[in-house]
């Protein structure tokens, strides 16, 4: 395998090399603290490579532009924080309706409201998952390290062609602004998935919302002479809007099983020493850092205990969880709030597993002996 | 031998979405069908093709226009449409982008979008659909609500100043504004096909009736006797030249407002860039 290029890159910085990587061409943000980055490395880069950068008025136009850019073809992504966030979760729910692909990175900062802006935290964990209203299937990965935010930006584009949803990509203040070598990928490393783009021609026959066998209809984009119909009201295959109960079920049932149904294609975590495990350590993020180093002193003073690394926070690898946990009769969750992932593990697992928290909510990072010290707590 | 004599409408049965079931949204003797006619001649005129056609918008009675014509149609978010369709048209930037909006939609939730599109110059023809009034929740005020004007959320007479549609969107940057209604529909048309070859923002605020609300509650009659009212109080340009400020109260200024070619275009600016940063330049 030929050399790789390495740099040294900030986790904002690697999202960029990661999303460049997967073809993103287009990128409309807003400037907010711990994400700018983001918007600063997508300004540099993209006119080198023909793409399109924009900084637009809020972020409302942000997310309203990279759907816009995605209907006309092209890859698109913009990156914010917590109140960002909050301001797109409306036009979000316009791309889970259009089934519009984009990517949404949240570098997330201490809430609620202007709360923490250069302070760590993993708060918005269940706002990727119900932000917006109404029913609706999320896909939201998790790095926890630069190097991990090249390849989940990269996963994250591709999730999002594939299923044509918006991806959320949970960074956290930590990972974004940290600083490590991280190598470049070269063409052939990861694969890249592009949008199925129709084959019947224009005309009555061709629908763009159509239920196909696996739920995922082909995507024209603006100008391939389909002179299709993208809008956010309930909507029948041929992209008429209707009021119809049965046409609203099809719809629904729609954006519902093309991610419940493929959800193994969607699961990602990591075990580490789980087979022998006596305590399993559940986190994602900066906190998936903290509890690994905590779960190797633990072995080297001889405690089994044991760390699932999630990378897919949405959906909820409910299977991969209960598998892992088989054997374990106590779980310890760690994260950077006052107890969201917990709920979805307390959730999935069976009533005979202990699950305690491990939590830290004051805008500093999680330590390997705070986590120690709960193990300790729980044996 | 019967002579089949084309009428002026065949050419907008051209346009309509096929596949739709009709009728629209939109009440009898609405506005809205005046200018969606108007665009749909200007585009024909201007023999643009139906694929290089995007036609975006938000939400409200005028907004729901592109689901019912044959164009790329992108019917979005209260407010947004002209940030979806800035990212439309940025993407592809050959495609003609044209953005239908009304008062409500892209002067109150939308302002923001609205003065920040006409900043940035770019190539999007925007046509506000002002019946002074939200249609489609059943009547509430809106920014262009006159001083005084009786709405649903104003049954004591509105105690806020409203927009001047083109007023705002010069002093924004819009690099073409003009302003017609929909009594005045071959002038309307003019308007909208200059728009649409204009390079740069273009607005065309149509002044149109929402009888069913506004004229209701205003005593202001039907849709006819609305119509009457653009006609009699509607002034040229030219002629406002000669009026007071006093004598224009209450009169609509109708014509081209503001055409300027000296502010580059967005879209060929970043390109430029683009071109400039290959060649290795900063």
């Amino acid at each position: 395998m030929a050399e790789r290029e390495r740099k040294l890159l900030q986790g904002n910085q690697a999202c960029v090399v990661g999303a460049i990587y997967a073809g993103m061409r287009f990128y409309a943000g807003y400037p907010i603290t711990p994400s700018t980055e983001v918007a600063e490395g997508c300004s540099r880069e993209l006119p080198r490579i023909g793409g399109r950068f924009i900084q637009m008025e809020d972020e409302i136009g942000s997310i309203a532009a990279i759907i816009g850019a995605s209907v006309s073809g092209k890859k698109a992504m913009t990156a914010t924080s917590g109140p960002g966030y909050s301001l797109m979760v409306e036009n979000i729910g316009y791309a889970y309706m259009t089934e519009t692909p984009v990517v949404i990175v949240n570098v997330q900062r201490g809430g609620p409201s202007t709360g923490l802006p250069t302070k760590v935290s993993q708060s918005d964990t269940m706002q990727a998952r119900w932000g917006t209203h109404g029913d609706y299937n999320a896909i939201a990965v998790a790095p926890s390290t630069v190097a991990d935010t090249v390849v989940e930006t990269i996963r994250a584009f591709n999730l999002a062609e594939r299923f044509r949803t918006p991806v959320t990509i949970l960074l956290d203040e930590v990972i974004a602004h940290s600083r490590s070598m991280v190598e470049i990928p070269q063409e052939g490393d990861f694969p890249i998935v592009d949008r199925i783009k129709p084959t019947k021609p224009a005309g009555r026959d061709f629908m763009p919302f159509e239920v196909t066998e696996n739920f995922v209809s082909p995507m024209a984009s603006y100008g391939d002479g389909y002179r299709f119909i993208v809008t956010g009201l309930t909507h029948d295959q041929h992209g008429f809007t209707t009021n119809r109960a049965d046409e609203t079920v099809v719809k629904l049932e729609k954006l519902r099983n093309k991610i419940t149904r493929y959800e193994e294609e969607i699961y990602k975590q990591e075990a580490r020493w789980t087979d022998d495990a006596d305590i399993i350590l559940v986190a994602y993020g900066s906190a998936a850092r903290a509890s690994l180093q905590a779960a190797q002193i633990a072995r080297e003073a001889g405690v089994k205990v044991g760390v699932i690394q999630l990378y897919t926070i949405w959906p909820f690898p409910e299977k991969p969880l209960l598998d892992l946990c088989a054997k374990t009769k106590k779980v310890i969750v760690a994260e950077l709030n006052m107890g969201q992932l917990v709920h979805e593990v307390r959730r999935v697992l069976p009533g005979d597993i202990d699950v305690h928290s491990v939590l830290r909510y004051d805008g500093e990072i999680l330590t390997p002996l705070q986590v120690l010290e709960k193990v300790d707590e729980v044996m | 031998m019967a002579t089949v004599v084309k009428q002026k409408s065949d050419v907008v049965l051209d346009y309509l979405r096929p596949g739709k079931k009709f009728p629209s949204v939109w009440c009898p003797g609405c506005g809205n069908g005046t200018v969606m006619s108007a665009i749909i001649r200007a585009v024909d005129k201007l023999g643009y093709s139906k694929d290089e056609v995007v036609m975006v918008s938000g939400i409200g009675c005028s907004s729901r226009m592109p689901i019912y014509l044959d164009f790329s149609a992108l019917h979005t978010t209260h407010g947004r449409a002209l940030a979806f369709a800035t990212g439309v048209k940025f993407a592809q930037p050959h495609m003609k982008v044209i953005v239908v909006t009304g008062d409500g939609d892209a002067l109150a939730i939308g302002g923001n979008h609205f003065i920040h599109a006409c900043r940035r110059n770019i190539d999007i023809t925007a046509v506000l659909i002002n019946n002074n009034i939200y249609g489609m929740t059943g009547g509430q005020g809106s920014p262009t609500t006159p001083d005084a004007a009786f709405s649903t959320t104003t049954p004591y007479g509105n105690a806020e100043k409203h927009f001047d549609v083109c007023d705002l969107a010069k002093a924004a940057g819009a690099t073409y504004v003009g302003r017609s209604t929909v009594y005045h529909a071959p002038q309307l048309e003019k308007q909208i096909a200059t728009a649409l070859e204009h390079r740069g923002f273009a607005l065309v605020e149509a002044i149109a009736n929402c009888h069913t609300y506004f004229g209701r509650l205003n005593r202001q009659g039907d849709a006819v006797a609305m119509l009457n009212m653009f006609k009699e109080r509607s002034v040229t340009t030219a002629k406002a030249k000669e009026m007071t400020e006093e004598e224009l109260k209450d009169k609509w200024v109708i014509g081209t407002l503001y055409e300027s070619t000296e502010k580059s275009e967005f879209c060929e600016e970043y390109q430029k860039l683009v071109d400039r940063v290959a060649k290795g330049g900063r």
